[in-house]
């Protein structure tokens, strides 16, 4: 999971609180009563505006939990491409281990495949060594045809993942969706050998809905892409949910959000 | 297993859905059953029972009772007598009925879904979120319809006392199938659920009780093969309908031969599963998932034959491959397996052989290590490839797990192979072009087409097959049809027996003079000598000579037959050509009225004569009106799907002409039959069959393509023998006595070619709401429902 916030009211106290619950997402006393602490359960990473890298890189430093820079004119993507470029060059060199980037929509509607692909190739470069995760913005993209194009172009010029959504648009994640992009990842590795990873974000809040995700991902692409290398969910409200889930199973009785801690 | 280790190995857990409480219903009734007759238990008259058992680990549920044929002559008694009251409720009052049931099997649809479960061994998954709910359907739609009925059908009535026997597959389904149309359209029933798998009809029983449904309305009488013969064979049912094989369906129509009992079928399949190089592979894949391991391949319209086009049949096989691998076999109450227990050992026995028969004839045969659980019927999902049309996996109904798949090369071989089947229950369609899909559907010999989707049913959409696959239609206003009859049929006096031709008499007579008249049969658009080299005299009213008409045999059907079928083009022209044709016909039949009824006036009367040649004209008109109007419908099922329901033609209908009419009879059942887009071989009036040269002088002048009316004179009892055997005719229709009808029927099960009949009874010809329109229309066409999706 990337614990995320991208809001205009964000300040670098509010990332710090975020940062502390992604390096202790659960309480140890249920880790405890489950009996996981080998495991050593951390988020993957926490998701933030390039201003607030810094700010995140500091307060997780020592853990495993990665930095994740939204970056590219970010939700809408249509600053000048130079003005992305520089973005992305700026977030590395604050110490973003990885780059959220936003594709032109425009370019899809157009199917103006070269254009975008050179474009994400140029974001590439741009990241280097550094991850890069390709948001479609499948909500606007809205049919299925766009998003599979969209997916594999992505993933030629470069992608390390491809994610649905920056969580700004109309529609979030949608199973349907998340169908088109697993099995173009799949088709994608059968041709290349190339594992590129998945992330479904934004609207995904209850832990049934994980689940559902998880059994996708188990049918669609294996249990070899179940790791947080190659599968993400990006979201802020589910972890409070699996934490009550979690708590159930060790009490059996139900649980209420306000007995866990947020972030 | 820890929770560490759970959350690194990512296996599925069990999760069983907990049988509990179709348990203690079952213990509630003492783990043991009698019939259900009069709205009562009944213990079984010879104190016979037989136990029902889970599939999946052998273990006893209950013991039913075995129905004799005094507990069949019980239930139908019951049936009987509630009849009249049943009837002469209002369509409100019976709808309440319906909606009741509806209701109740919503309340307790956890419990039937688990005894299902139970009782066939097919997953819980599938009972709960695909049977139940389809049955619950099933009974508000025909509430709706109970409702609607008189409003709908104004000349219809109900058949009467109705016999059902369903099949193990779908139990509770099947059940709703069957009687939800019969309650609706005002039949009583006795139903027999399957050997197998008789308990939800049991708990349905019950459910009849709870909610006060009139006793006798619903029997349930369980038991073995002999139980439903004992109900197929019963002397005061009036209907039998029935799903299950192909060999048993042909037994029953043999059966109910010499009856006037309505049937309808709903037999086997071996459904062709199309997938074209443009189609969205994966989903096909998918799509593959519920076509043939859905109920582990146990539907009748699983798609078992897979054809793929060749330039992507290596990377679909892969596909398949792989999603094969992940199918999950298990116990059928875990909520998350897709695969469950085989019905019976039986069944399995039959599987294996099959299969075993498929690798012997060279078949490749690839199966995942899919885990099965010990003990209990259990077969992995299967896939043989080398198989070929001459391959006895691709022609037989195997009913289990297995998916044997070949390649095509062009749309059109496609077509070629997908129709290279006795069977035509459904196929599925896979490509992204709505046009190739639509082309392809639309060639496809079977009564449900599925494009880019499969195995999806609705109460409004009719479901039954073409060819062998059998006839009626279950669902939709079609499947109601099957359940009513016009109102005046039911007490239409019985024809008297009719007399042998006049050949018979030995009185010499001399023809009549002036110019010979030669009246040949008319083959394929030529007028054409007997193969016999015989004719026949043909005597007027007073048993004067009239002529001589060509004496047919056997092999003149045969030659008709073929041209016939050539003519198979005029159901591609357009409906509005028909049409053309057909006032063209009328227009020449007017011009030549007089000399027609004239000649004809010898055989049966000026006065008859000349209203026959009036009715005539008008009847040309009713069915040139009719060739382009008879349409289908577009139903809205509750999913992201239209499905349109197409009327399609038959192929090539035989007909026997009655006797008493002969040009108005001739032209009332050959009208129907060539306006719906059907070729035909007519066998004229035997009184006076030398109205076949006028006729074939009209179709001639009326630029009637050859071949699409073929006429074969000579004795009608020899002649439709060979017409209702010939397994390249796909209806016959005879109006004729008794012993005619009989005989058609008999000999129809061949095929099982649809048979229209007058059961032996008076039409009366001059009327036209006994003569005319929908009825003979919705004999002379068959529905075809091809679904399609929204989308993408």
């Amino acid at each position: 999971m990337d614990l995320t916030t991208l809001s205009g009211d964000d300040t670098e106290e509010r990332v710090r609180r975020l940062c502390a619950k992604a390096v202790r997402p659960i309480q140890h006393e249920l880790i405890e009563r489950l009996a996981v602490e080998p495991l050593k359960v951390q988020v993957a990473a926490v998701c933030v505006y390039h201003r607030f890298v810094e700010t995140a890189r500091r307060a997780l430093d020592g853990s495993d939990v990665r930095v994740a820079a939204v970056s590219t004119g970010f939700p809408a993507g249509l600053s000048a491409l130079s003005t992305r470029v520089a973005e992305i060059r700026s977030s590395v060199a604050a110490g973003a281990h990885e780059i959220d980037v936003v594709i032109t929509r425009a370019l899809v509607f157009g199917a103006r495949w070269q254009e975008l692909y050179d474009e994400i190739a140029e974001f590439k470069n741009a990241c280097g060594s550094v991850h890069m995760k390709v948001i479609l913005g499948t909500g606007d993209l809205l049919t299925l045809r766009n998003v599979a194009r969209a997916s594999f172009v992505a993933m030629m010029a470069g992608a390390d993942f491809i994610k649905t959504s920056t969580g700004k648009e109309p529609n979030n994640a949608t199973l349907p969706v998340g169908f088109v992009m697993t099995r173009a990842i799949r088709e994608y590795g059968e041709e290349t050998g190339m594992a590129v990873g998945f992330k479904p974000a934004g609207g995904i809040r209850s832990a049934k809905e994980s689940i559902e995700w998880l059994a996708l991902m188990k049918e669609e692409l294996g249990v070899s892409w179940m790791n947080s290398s190659l599968f993400r969910f990006g979201a802020s409200g589910l972890l409070n949910d699996i934490e009550r889930q979690l708590e159930h199973h060790v009490t059996g009785r139900y649980s209420a959000d306000y007995r866990h801690p947020i972030a | 297993m820890s929770i560490a280790e759970k959350f690194v190995a990512l296996d599925y857990g069990p999760a069983l859905e907990d049988p509990k409480e179709a348990f203690v219903w079952l213990d509630r009734h003492n783990r043991s059953f009698g019939h259900f007759i009069n709205g009562a238990w009944q213990p079984p008259s010879e104190e016979k029972y037989f136990d029902t058992s889970d599939p999946s680990n052998g273990e006893k549920l209950a013991r039913v009772a075995q129905g004799s044929t005094s507990d069949i002559d019980a239930a139908v008694k019951a049936a009987r007598a509630a009849l009249p009251k049943w009837q002469a409720l209002s369509p409100h009052a019976r709808a309440l009925y319906l909606y009741a049931l509806a209701r109740q099997i919503q309340k307790h649809s956890r419990r039937l879904a688990v005894l299902e479960t139970l009782d066939n061994g097919k997953p819980i998954r599938e009972c709960r979120d695909i049977d139940i709910p389809l049955v619950a359907r099933h009974f508000y739609y025909h509430a709706g319809w109970a409702h609607l009925l008189h409003q709908e059908f104004p000349d219809y009535t109900a058949c009467g006392v109705v016999g059902q026997i369903i099949p193990w597959n779908f139990p509770l389904l099947m059940l709703s199938w069957k009687i939800a149309p019969a309650l609706a359209t005002g039949n009583t029933v006795v139903l027999k659920p399957a050997e197998f798998t008789p308990l939800t009809a049991l708990a349905f029983a019950e459910i009849c009780d709870e909610i006060g449904l009139p006793p006798g309305v619903v029997n349930i009488v369980t038991g073995d093969g002999s139980t439903g013969e004992a109900l197929v064979k019963h002397p005061d049912v009036d209907k039998i309908a029935f799903t299950g094989s192909t060999e048993v369906g042909r037994a029953i129509r043999t059966a109910t031969a010499h009856s006037h009992k309505r049937l309808s079928l709903e037999l086997g399949g071996k459904s062709p599963f199309i997938v074209f190089e443009d189609s969205d592979l994966d989903s096909a894949v998918e799509g593959l998932v519920d076509g043939i391991w859905l109920n582990q391949g146990q539907v009748c319209c699983a798609g078992s034959r897979l054809l793929m086009q060749e330039s992507i049949a290596e990377t679909l096989l892969a596909k398949i491959r792989n999603r094969m691998s992940t199918l999950r076999a298990g116990p059928p109450l875990d909520k998350s397996i897709d695969l469950g227990a085989i019905v019976s050992g039986v069944q399995l026995d039959r599987i294996r052989r099959l299969v075993n028969q498929g690798i012997e004839e060279g078949s490749t045969c690839w199966q995942p290590d899919t885990e099965l659980p010990s003990g209990g019927f259990y077969f992995p999902p299967t896939l043989l490839t080398d198989v070929h049309p001459t391959s006895i996996v691709m022609q037989q109904e195997i009913f289990g797990p297995v998916l044997a798949a070949m390649t095509f090369r062009t749309p059109a071989e496609a077509v070629e192979l997908a129709n290279n089947t006795v069977y035509g229950l459904a196929a599925s369609v896979w490509s992204e072009s709505v046009n190739v899909a639509l082309q392809i559907a639309s060639q496809l010999k079977a009564g449900v087409v599925w494009v880019n989707c499969t195995n999806m049913f609705d109460a409004s959409c009719g479901f039954g097959g073409y060819r062998e696959s059998g006839f009626g239609r279950e669902g939709g206003k079609e499947g109601l049809l099957e359940y009513l009859e016009p109102w005046w049929f039911k007490s239409a006096p019985a024809l008297s027996a009719q007399s042998q031709p006049a050949s018979v008499t030995n009185e010499k007579a001399s023809l009549p003079s002036g110019i010979d008249r030669t009246v040949k049969l008319y083959i394929g658009g030529k007028q054409l000598r007997p193969d016999s080299g015989y004719s026949m005299e043909v005597r007027g009213l007073n048993g004067e000579m009239l002529g001589e008409a060509a004496l047919g045999n056997r092999k003149d059907i045969r030659n008709a037959v073929e041209a016939a079928r050539k003519a198979a083009g005029w159901a591609r022209g357009s409906a509005h050509n028909r049409a053309q044709i057909l006032y063209y016909l009328a227009e020449n039949l007017s011009q030549r009225g007089q000399e027609i009824a004239t000649r004809l006036a010898a055989a049966v009367g000026e006065e008859q004569a000349s209203a026959e040649v009036k009715f005539s004209i008008e009847r040309i008109f009713s069915y040139a009106a009719w060739a382009d109007k008879f349409d289908g419908a577009v139903h809205s099922p509750p999913f992201r799907n239209i499905a349109i329901a197409m009327n399609e033609p038959l192929g090539t209908v035989g007909v026997i002409c009655p006797s008493e009419k002969p040009l108005l009879g001739f032209l009332s059942l050959v009208l129907p039959v060539i306006a719906a887009g059907n070729t035909t071989v007519v066998v004229p009036s035997q009184a006076y069959p030398l109205i076949a040269g006028d006729l074939y002088q009209l179709f001639d002048t009326s630029d009637l393509p050859d071949g699409v009316v073929n006429i074969v004179t000579g004795h009608s009892a020899e002649l439709l023998k060979t017409l209702a055997e010939h397994e390249g005719v796909d209806s016959i229709w005879c109006f004729g006595d008794e012993s005619n009808v009989s005989v058609v029927k008999a000999f129809s099960a061949g095929n099982l070619k649809q048979v229209f009949t007058n059961e032996g009874r008076v039409i009366e010809w001059f009327d036209i709401k006994q003569s005319e329109g929908r009825w003979y229309l919705e004999h002379a066409t068959q529905v075809k429902n091809i679904w399609v999706p929204y989308g993408e």
